[in-house]
């Protein structure tokens, strides 16, 4: 293994023994979307047929609004005792942290998906009328692009006075066409259609951000 | 390049008035929207300023990426809050025109949809250069609107997309342009361009001013920190 790798697997398994241990992030988010799904199901009072039709956009907002919750908390505990200011003096790559950062995001928030998504099946009698690994598909392209970007915004608000406020205000914006392909593809095969052209988008949408913020991460970093 | 200024803002006002003269009266009254349609001389142009203005702040934030000049971050930021005042003209005259020639205020038709996104982008940009310590500003906003300006092509991809899919909304394109109504638009065009160029270097201006009176004050309370208890930087006093 070499070093840079060696900088990531460390960071991400203090990372998820921190998160073994607390279980801060996967509980918070594991609430937040359980509310998310509860008061949307009140909100519509959806059929079965209806909620076939709406439910990829039920989904992934509720993950969005989950996810934002793990996401703030990503880069606070570092600042706390000033690691990232060691993690800057240091000639470890800034992008080994980012990559540990955005891999154990991933786990967190598909944990969550893992966890949420019998609980969708069962609030609103969902039957896939297409193949499940495409739904999966969906799901890890899906939530690795709302994890690479989130997990960049955060670090950038990190910076700002009211940081909270700030990461869905960056990433919302930047995250539309990804959430509007994520949901498209989610609903057409629910709805047993063709979804090609909108995990091609996801994909697209994923290797060019991944490698743009791989790229910047290090000005981020350092910006003073 | 003191004198430039007015001179460029007498140039600016006269194209504006020509244009409108152009716009209102010269241009024939379109045959099934008649006079609404004239909205369409302020509309177009606006939008395309503003990408222009979108696509300068893209450039000017790669070379402030590169190069770290603070006059690339100047246009950066003068470049997104013009184009967003232009890109805000271009979505509140669309529903004044789609109202009457549609009978909708708003459809999620492809343009409009991949507009509103674009505004939204952008206006996500100023807020980050607003709540940032002013250090730091520039390098964050720069990544921003580097990231921002990829979005565009996957929003414009997923929404052209998504639309196909569904009904289409009667639109006014298709078929020929009356030439004197061509000329409007770009006489127009080009009087916006100008206008917008106007705002922008009165901006900088500003923006250098602010910076230099910032920077002064800094080093005086570095010489004298007695005299600095009067005025805050005035990146924190706006918050």
């Amino acid at each position: 293994m070499s070093a840079p790798g060696g900088i990531t697997r460390a960071t991400l398994a203090k990372d998820l023994r921190m998160e073994w241990r607390s279980k801060d992030a996967v509980n918070s988010m594991l609430f937040f979307s359980l509310l998310v799904v509860v008061v949307f199901s009140f909100s519509f009072d959806p059929s079965s047929e209806e909620s076939r039709q709406i439910a990829g956009g039920l989904i992934w907002v509720a993950f969005l609004f989950a996810a934002v919750v793990a996401l703030n908390q990503t880069w606070a505990r570092e600042i706390r005792n000033q690691v990232l200011d060691a993690y800057r003096v240091s000639p470890a790559p800034a992008t080994s942290l980012f990559a540990a950062k955005v891999l154990g995001n991933f786990i967190f928030v598909s944990v969550l998906e893992a966890l949420m998504t019998p609980l969708f099946i069962v609030f609103y009698r969902l039957r896939s009328l297409g193949p499940i690994w495409q739904l999966l598909i969906v799901a890890v392209l899906g939530t690795w692009a709302l994890v690479v970007n989130g997990t960049f915004f955060a670090a950038m608000s990190l910076r700002t006075r009211s940081r909270e406020i700030m990461l869905p205000l960056l990433l919302f914006p930047i995250s539309i066409p990804a959430m509007l392909a994520m949901v498209q593809a989610t609903t057409a095969i629910l709805n047993g259609e063709g979804a090609r052209f909108w995990i091609v988008l996801i994909a697209t949408y994923d290797l060019v951000f991944t490698s743009v913020c791989l790229l910047l991460f290090e000005t981020i970093l350092n910006a003073e | 390049m003191k004198k430039l200024f007015p001179i460029l803002g007498i140039l600016s006002g006269i194209l504006l008035s020509y244009a409108l003269y152009q716009g209102l009266v010269v241009a024939p009254t379109e045959q099934t929207m008649g006079n609404v349609q004239r909205i369409f001389y302020y509309h177009v142009p606006s939008a395309w300023t503003a990408f222009i203005l979108f696509f300068v702040n893209f450039g000017a934030s790669i070379a402030y990426l590169i190069k770290r000049r603070p006059a690339a971050d100047m246009v950066a930021l003068v470049s997104a809050e013009v184009g967003v005042v232009f890109c805000t003209v271009v979505l509140v005259t669309g529903p004044i025109w789609a109202r009457p020639v549609w009978g909708i205020w708003w459809t999620w038709d492809m343009r409009l949809t991949s507009t509103l996104v674009l505004w939204l982008i952008y206006v996500s940009y100023l807020f980050l250069r607003r709540f940032s310590s002013s250090g730091e500003t520039p390098v964050l906003a720069a990544s921003l609107a580097v990231l921002g300006a990829l979005c565009v092509p996957f929003v414009y991809f997923s929404i052209w997309f998504f639309r196909t899919q569904h009904p289409q909304p009667v639109m006014g394109g298709g078929g020929s342009i009356d030439p004197r109504m061509l000329h409007a638009l770009l006489v127009n065009w080009l009087a916006f361009s100008c206008f917008a160029f106007l705002i922008c270097w009165s901006r900088y201006r500003l923006e250098k001013f602010e910076r230099e009176v910032d920077h002064a004050h800094a080093m005086r309370s570095l010489r004298d920190p007695a005299t600095n208890i009067e005025r805050e930087p005035y990146s924190e006093r706006r918050a």
